[in-house]
């Protein structure tokens, strides 16, 4: 019994930063249809952008995280306005490649700046736990689900109530008839990626922080997110959210049950049930979990 | 459709090229060609698929790596000729290709890339898993050489002359090639590539007039797969190891960029991609010496693994803001230069197209 409140606690935790990294790709799938492959470079910089601010510059950490968010969220504006709005609607496939390439290529300009080597961010936690009842639970967990929660507040109120966030929802239902109203794309995309962009930072930050470390396979962490934005339908930010704790906890109860009561599963088992999970819920809902039904008419 | 390389002075020049290359370059060299002709047959498949049908995929490496297992697999059963391990890889690259198809017949575009993705992930935890199959994570290394009958390409001997397994693997990859890209060339110009065009521009409206889009899916995925295990396949053999690592995201990444940055729906495009992108990172090894901060020790600066994968992502990306029709309309912009260069007065109305009559 211990063992599995332990897991669900480690499993919500995992679970929360997923679904940041989730939220991210819906911010930017939802205003712009663009699966963005980048966003595990740009958590990634985020976190070595933290790292240099917290240890490096010496700042607070809070405002080390801040700093680190607020230049990620320029990278990804960059991003967006340079190499992306180009491709504004070109077919799927060229915009997935483009943000594919600036992945690869971006990945190996962190490596040239920051090395191979594992850092320590510095941050307040380290490995302190907290014991209640048998069960041990990390202060960055603890950390990292508050967060996680303030962050899913703020971005839903800003999706219903600001100007901007109406505007992207606008484009993301109907572009042209969004355009029609005034509302360009210009704005409302280079808002998604900046916003994207923060998020970014804050899942890299918060995955480097505690006991782990700041590395340069960080962001392929981001893929493992990826069932978790299917789950939800890709548009959904609170689905994004919910999908991110089923991933979470999926993920940490294979791993802690699999070696031992399924080891024919083979090892690392848990890296891939994400995608089963996600494998049965598309082909049950092609649209995902919280997908409304849409209408295709020649 | 627009295949400028395929026409004119260029059959005569290739079949030049194919016999007098293994003769002339180094194995380095040799090896690189080799390996792209490879990535060309794979690529091919992946361009059937993706530019002609329009089904994005980011599993095509998976099948690589499932044709190069079965490859092996079938030696074992059947004795390691070419003509049984090769066709056998193909084969089951088309079934477990047509297995995963009916996934499109319900997804499109994105969501098509993310269940893709999970078919990477989930083929390598089976490949490192299967051991008795793969060899697990020590990988393996008794994979079929590449014989036909008398014909024994890893030590090919005609006429009293005997040539490296290099030059062997050459001839007998490139011969592929060409019977690859012939083969694609007749599907696409045919029904089969009339009824893929038009899946790919509305699958419904597809529908509306008569097309069996379940069927030309699922075909087209069965296709890709089987010249994807084949590529696979000759891969092990040319290799002679194996490891589940290979199989991953990049490969399959790397694919796409091939038919990406040749000419996605040109019949070309799968061989100019491979080529380009097969060469430059030996040119950068070449180089290295010469390019500032670069070294090809692991203690560089900047090595050459990273300089490499830095100018792919570029690559890429350049392609689709400059170029998004790739390498074969480039070289079709290129000919018609010159072209126009030559005769001032002669006025031309698509690049590449007419030739010098």
């Amino acid at each position: 019994m211990t063992e599995l409140v332990q897991l669900l606690v480690e499993g919500t935790a995992l679970g929360g930063i997923y679904g940041l990294v989730a939220m991210g790709f819906v911010v930017i799938y939802k205003s712009t249809g663009v699966i963005n492959f980048a966003h595990g470079t740009l958590m990634a910089l985020g976190a070595y952008l933290a790292y240099n601010a917290s240890v490096t510059w010496g700042l607070w950490f809070p405002v080390a995280m801040l700093v680190a968010m607020a230049m990620a969220a320029a990278v990804s504006m960059g991003v967006e306005r340079v190499l992306l709005r180009p491709l504004v609607g070109r077919p799927v496939h060229s915009v997935i490649m483009a943000t594919i390439g600036v992945a690869i290529a971006g990945d190996q300009v962190l490596t040239m700046v920051w090395g191979f080597d594992h850092l320590q961010m510095g941050d307040p936690w380290g490995a302190s736990t907290l014991r209640a009842g048998g069960v041990v639970v990390a202060v960055v967990d603890l950390f990292t689900l508050g967060v996680v929660t303030a962050v899913v507040a703020g971005v839903g109120i800003f999706f219903a109530r600001s100007r901007l966030g109406l505007a992207m929802r606008a484009r993301a239902a109907d572009a042209e008839a969004a355009m029609a109203c005034g509302i360009g794309h210009t704005a409302v995309d280079g808002t998604a990626w900046g916003l994207a962009g923060a998020l970014a930072a804050l899942a890299g930050i918060l995955l480097a922080s505690g006991t782990a470390a700041v590395h340069p396979d960080l962001g392929f962490q981001a893929l493992r997110a990826f069932p978790a934005v299917i789950l939800a339908g890709l548009t959904s930010v609170p689905g994004a959210v919910v999908g991110g704790l089923v991933v979470g906890l999926v993920e940490v109860l294979t791993a802690g049950y699999a070696p031992t009561h399924a080891p024919w599963l083979g090892v690392n088992v848990h890296q891939v049930t994400p995608y089963l999970v996600m494998l049965v819920v598309l082909w049950v809902r092609p649209g995902g979990l919280f997908s409304s039904r849409s209408v295709r008419r020649l | 459709m627009r295949d400028g390389l395929l026409r004119r002075p260029g059959p005569i020049l290739a079949v030049a090229a194919y016999l007098v290359l293994p003769l002339r370059l180094d194995d380095f060299w040799l090896s690189a060609l080799t390996f792209a002709g490879i990535a060309a047959i794979g690529a091919t498949g992946l361009n059937l698929l993706t530019g002609y049908c329009g089904q994005v995929s980011l599993a095509h490496g998976f099948f690589l790596g499932l044709g190069a297992y079965a490859g092996a697999w079938a030696a074992g059963l059947v004795g390691s000729d070419l003509l049984a391990w090769l066709p056998a890889a193909a084969v089951a690259g088309a079934l477990v290709g047509a297995a995963v198809g009916p996934f499109a017949l319900r997804l499109s575009g994105n969501l098509l890339v993310v269940v893709s993705l999970a078919l990477v992930f989930g083929g390598q935890h089976v490949f490192r898993n299967w051991t008795a199959l793969t060899g697990g994570s020590a990988g393996r290394d008794d994979l079929p050489l590449a014989h036909m009958g008398p014909l024994d390409f890893s030590a090919l001997e005609v006429a009293g002359r005997s040539f490296s397994f290099d030059q062997g693997y050459f001839w007998l990859v490139w011969a592929l090639v060409a019977g690859v890209t012939v083969l694609a060339l007749r599907l696409v110009r045919g029904r089969p590539g009339r009824a893929m065009a038009a899946v790919r521009h509305d699958d419904l409206a597809a529908a509306a007039i008569g097309i069996d889009v379940a069927r030309v899916k699922v075909a087209a995925f069965a296709l890709s797969g089987a010249l994807g295990a084949v590529a696979g396949a000759l891969y092990g053999s040319y290799r002679q190891f194996v490891g589940p690592e290979e199989w991953d995201l990049f490969l399959s990444i790397e694919y796409l960029a091939i038919v990406i940055v040749g000419g996605l729906g040109t019949v070309a495009g799968p061989i100019l991609g491979s080529v380009f992108l097969g060469v430059v990172p030996r040119l950068v090894e070449e180089w290295a010496a010469i390019i500032p901060l670069v070294d090809t020790a692991p203690g560089a600066r900047i090595t050459t693994g990273q300089l490499n994968r830095f100018l792919f992502g570029a690559v890429i990306v350049a392609f689709l803001l400059a170029e998004p029709r790739g390498l074969d309309a480039l070289i079709g912009k290129i000919r018609g230069r010159i072209g126009s260069l030559k005769r001032p007065t002669r006025r031309r109305v698509t690049a590449g197209g007419s030739g010098q009559s």
